[in-house]
């Protein structure tokens, strides 16, 4: 499959092109360059390492919002067995970006619930760019209330650019319905663990991201605002948007140093969508880890521990 | 004036008459205002006696947290919740300025250290916490101090057993605190379920404006919520939503009235009627005669301890 490159990643790319093209060769003709594909591929490997070993924020927001990046679903397949996706909040419709359902992780049933961006312009429109509605919010609270009652761990998937600011959701009470899910999220008795696995927008990711573990992978991004939308307002142009992004301390890096998030999950040489098998087996372990850590504490003192962890978000003197 | 032009008569005063002297030939400043709505010409005082909603169209006008609150509670007692707490640049943020010049600046400004000023008080002779927003203080914006302050107030509830009311006004998160206040969104939210889990009473009111992150967090999650007359309301803002769906926006749009007709709010009540609307639900929801002998509201603001 042809890769897709990012504008920093143009180094890397022309050197791909050149391996692509002597592969051409060799396959036309009697030559055999094997030992200067494999040279040139080592060489790729080095400038991969070298470009990703200092990647701005910047650069990071655009990898996790990489157009090849593994979406919610694309997990589900990789690491659950007997996946059934449950739809509709009961009350209004079913919101496409949001999706859940029931299934089993290393054979234990769990509860899934994510935001779903769509891959082609079709899919794209139909999910509403994983932009979630009012209903997709209730849908999720209603799953969540089931995981609970019915003793399922519950695991989040975050992947969206916010809630969708549109006519239609504001009627409905976007607001209302992220304000919700905070309250019940944060009482929820049954464990939770939300990993952030591409842009981690705003209240609209928040909404499915109370829990008793965060994660987030390496090249996902979590943010009060999108980069764009604080350059505009701050620096009264969006052009400012890489500067935004470092100022507002977006990455996993610089979030798990402030102990706003509990772990890291390492993503392949690249990012997940040079090889999404190893990046699904990465966040395998990181999850197993998680559930079984919180296996072993009883539901009252885990939720306590919740609300403990809630109430030290926060930076300030007295 | 300066010395030079006195005449020889005010020389010959006592300097504490002079000052007098002078400061009665001077028309204060701001005797006359004029309405933003319908540009009607008030007299500054019959403003404040109408608690800043014009007589003329019934507009109402923004109001500083301390003022709020003064026009909120009895008159006393006072107990400043969380008053010690300060802001703190916790990610070094910097734009065109720096956060930490930007909040020196606006604590300069408003006399105010942050954006959420609480109080535990009475109402009607009814115990409670009521919060307010200042919109003054860089937009009402919620950063860790608000939310701590918040949750305080919260506590105080729960420890004294009596309802909170909370006034917001904000444009939502401060984004010079990036993931923290993200996370105060969380925070006030799982307070007030708490509050719920033991049963009291929790009334927000939603003033002009309450949008994006406190919108979506402890502003929503009211027993009962009401809002002021027309103040906009809504997560997202109308600037962002036109860009979005590029249309206009249909007439009355995220007002209260919009709100209330969707479903989002209970109530809509007049700023001169709220006083009173809250006791008495207070009143009931708590199992309490109200006291008929409520003391009237005081215009001026409440001092800082």
């Amino acid at each position: 499959m042809k890769q897709s490159f990012l504008d920093f990643e143009q180094p890397i790319a022309d050197l791909e092109a050149k391996i692509e093209e002597l592969r051409k060769v060799t396959a036309d003709s009697e030559i055999n360059i094997a030992e200067e594909i494999e040279r040139l591929e080592a060489k790729s490997r080095q400038l991969t390492e070298a470009v990703f070993s200092k990647l701005t924020a910047w650069q990071i927001a655009q990898l996790a919002r990489h157009p090849r990046r593994a979406y919610t679903l694309d997990y589900v397949q990789r690491l659950f067995s007997d996946f059934t996706e449950l739809h509709g909040d009961r009350l209004f419709g079913d919101d496409p970006a949001i999706v859940g359902g029931i299934a089993r992780f290393e054979n234990r049933p769990v509860m899934i619930i994510g935001h779903q961006k769509g891959r082609d312009t079709k899919e794209k429109l139909h999910r509403n760019f994983g932009m979630p509605k009012p209903e997709g919010y209730r849908k999720a609270l209603r799953l969540m209330r089931m995981a609970e009652r019915f003793q399922l761990p519950l695991l989040t998937f975050i992947d969206t650019p916010g809630a969708y600011p549109g006519i239609d959701a504001e009627e409905r009470g976007q607001s209302e319905a992220i304000a919700r899910n905070l309250s019940v999220m944060a009482e929820l008795c049954t464990p939770v663990v939300c990993t952030i696995i591409g842009e981690g927008g705003s209240g609209g990711a928040l909404a499915v991201g109370v829990g008793d573990r965060v994660l987030m992978l390496q090249y996902s991004t979590y943010s009060v605002i999108s980069p764009e939308g604080c350059a505009s307002i701050l620096w009264k142009s969006a052009e400012k948007a890489a500067d935004a992004a470092e100022a507002l301390g977006i990455t996993a890096t610089r979030l798990h140093q402030l102990g706003l998030i509990d772990g890291i999950v390492p993503e392949p040489l690249g990012g997940v969508h040079r090889d999404v098998d190893q990046a699904a087996e990465h966040l395998r372990v990181a999850l197993q880890e998680a559930l079984s850590e919180l296996a072993e504490d009883d539901l009252k003192r885990l939720v306590e521990a919740r609300y403990q962890r809630l109430m030290r978000y926060g930076e300030y003197t007295e | 004036m300066t010395s030079s032009r006195m005449s020889w008569f005010e020389k010959l005063l006592p300097s504490r008459i002079r000052t007098d002297a002078r400061g009665k030939r001077n028309i204060p400043e701001g005797l006359w205002t004029k309405c933003p709505a319908c540009g009607g010409v008030l007299y500054r005082a019959e403003l404040e006696r109408n608690l800043e909603v014009c007589p003329k169209c019934g507009h109402h006008s923004r109001l500083r947290a301390r003022q709020r609150l003064s026009q909120f509670l009895d008159p006393e007692p006072h107990m400043e919740i969380g008053a010690e707490l300060r802001p703190v640049d916790a990610l070094k943020f910097k734009d065109s300025k720096k956060y930490r010049d930007r909040l020196a600046q606006i604590q300069k400004t408003t006399a105010e250290k942050d954006s959420l000023v609480v109080i535990m008080g009475q109402v009607s002779g009814i115990p409670v916490v009521a919060a307010a927003f200042d919109f003054a203080f860089l937009g009402g914006s919620m950063g860790s101090v608000v939310g701590e302050r918040f949750v305080r107030g919260v506590n105080t509830c729960l420890e004294h057993r009596i309802p909170l009311v909370c006034f917001s006004a904000s444009g939502g998160a401060r984004m010079q605190e990036g993931v923290y206040s993200l996370m105060q969104m969380a925070k006030t939210s799982a307070a007030l379920a708490r509050m719920s889990r033991e049963r009291l009473p929790f009334i927000s009111v939603l003033t002009d404006p309450t949008m994006g992150g406190v919108s979506a967090s402890l502003a929503m999650l009211g027993d009962i919520n009401i809002a002021e007359p027309k103040a906009l309301i809504g997560f997202a803002g109308p600037r962002v939503i036109e860009q979005t769906v590029r249309e206009r926006l249909p007439d009355g749009f995220q007002r209260s009235e919009f709100l209330l007709e969707h479903g989002t709010l209970d109530l809509v009540v007049d700023r001169r009627q709220m006083r009173h609307c809250i006791a008495s639900l207070l009143a009931m929801l708590t199992h309490r005669s109200l006291s008929l002998l409520s003391a009237p509201a005081k215009t001026d603001s409440i001092g800082r301890e």
